[in-house]
């Protein structure tokens, strides 16, 4: 199952540089271990404890998913995931 | 319809169906043309509001100075009010915003102090913070914490809806100051069980300068999340081609952050289709495009050329 992920400048040195990435998962929290098994580190750069980093956003379909079901925001084909950081005070 | 004078003419704007955007007979998208108010942006609802709100406080007097933090529209609007009864009208705006907008607050006799368009509206809010501290005298309004901002949207934007589709399911405005969103969404949460409110979000990608994120950094005071059921972050290319296409397929000319707002109503219209559920999806088109036309978006080849034209600049 292919999900496109958007990857902001601050993260691509885990993609060799790449905007975007493909990869695979039912859920977030299954996309995000598949793309550490190409991109060794991304993971942690997101999810801490079994949950989003607290200032790092992710976007599925340009939706928050901290609306949705955060890291367990189920996903389908096709779908479009985006990652961008949050600055302090961003998610107040 | 009749009224007493131009400012007794704001609001009571249309709300039209999008009969080719919309998904399905079941699932329709509407737009609150919020471009047919006086000065040509929702903005002269909370303008007048909070003006009238400050006249009545007695914080406002004749010969007064209003100072205010803007973008764009909140000072059109308070310009044109403060023109009207009296006022003088000092606005804090970005540097890079584009060069109508100068125009229309010259024409209505607004000074502009220009803020660096590092942060956006955050630096704006902030110098004009420091301004207020130097001239006690001067009245700022600020749109971003004053009540009667969302008060306007409770009182007038709220219920002209409700009585035009009392099916509303789903409602979807652009995140500013946030006041649209808190007064008509708290407004429609009290008469509509179940309704949706939906927030779009500008994000600026890497499009302007390094102000990515600066902008989100900055959260009004007036903003209550609880209000809000989802928010939507809407990247530069897609806000310019739901622009261009809401003006191609519906022939509804919009600004920039408009199509921010369809882009978000398009995506729950789609979840709402999949679903199987019926929708009634109001969206509301804040301003019309005249005041983006410099940028050349809506006369640009394709969707690449228009966002390429855009780049540098603040569009919501």
């Amino acid at each position: 199952m292919a999900i496109e992920v958007r990857i902001p400048t601050i993260l691509r040195n885990y993609t060799d540089g790449r905007k975007s990435v493909e990869g695979s998962g039912t859920t977030l929290d299954e996309l995000f271990t598949d793309l550490d098994t190409r991109h060794a580190g991304l993971r942690d750069r997101v999810v801490d404890n079994g949950e989003l980093r607290r200032f790092v956003n992710v976007y599925l379909n340009d939706e928050d998913v901290r609306f949705l079901e955060g890291i367990s925001t189920k996903l389908t084909d096709g779908d479009n995931v985006t990652i961008l950081p949050a600055v302090a005070g961003g998610a107040r | 319809m009749r009224y007493d004078s131009p400012l007794a003419a704001v609001g009571n704007t249309p709300l039209v169906r999008l009969p080719r955007l919309s998904p399905s007979d079941e699932v329709s998208v509407w737009a609150k043309l919020e471009d047919r108010n006086p000065t040509g942006s929702v903005k002269d609802r909370p303008a007048l509001y909070m003006i009238e709100k400050a006249e009545a406080d007695g914080l406002l007097t004749p010969g007064c100075t209003i100072l205010e933090p803007t973008s764009g529209n909140t000072g059109i609007s308070l310009a044109m009010a403060a023109r009207l009864k009296g006022y003088r009208m000092v606005c804090v705006m970005p540097e890079n915003t584009s060069a109508e907008r100068r125009e229309l607050l010259a024409m209505w006799g607004a000074t502009i102090i220009s803020s660096p368009a590092a942060g956006g509206s955050n630096t704006a809010v902030r110098v004009a913070k420091e301004i207020a501290a130097e001239h006690p005298d001067w009245v700022m309004l600020y749109q971003y914490g004053n009540a009667a901002n969302p008060g306007a949207h409770y009182a007038t934007t709220g219920p002209e809806i409700l009585a035009d589709l009392p099916t509303i399911t789903h409602f979807v405005a652009g995140l500013g100051t946030t006041g649209t969103l808190m007064g008509v969404g708290r407004f429609l949460r009290e008469k509509v069980p179940g309704v949706t409110i939906v927030a779009a979000e500008p994000r600026y990608d890497d499009v302007v300068y390094g102000l990515r994120n600066l902008d989100e950094g900055f959260v009004p005071e007036l903003y209550d999340e609880s209000v809000l059921t989802t928010r939507y972050s809407v990247g530069s290319e897609d806000a310019v081609r739901r622009t261009r296409e809401l003006l191609a397929e519906e022939g509804v000319f919009a600004g920039i952050s408009t199509g921010a707002a369809l882009h978000a109503a398009l995506g729950v219209a789609a979840k709402a289709a999949r679903a199987g559920e019926r929708a009634d999806i109001v969206f509301v088109v804040a301003d019309g495009g005249w005041k983006y036309l410099s940028t050349g978006i809506y006369t640009a080849e394709s969707t690449e050329a228009a966002v390429a034209a855009l780049h540098g600049q603040l569009w919501a």
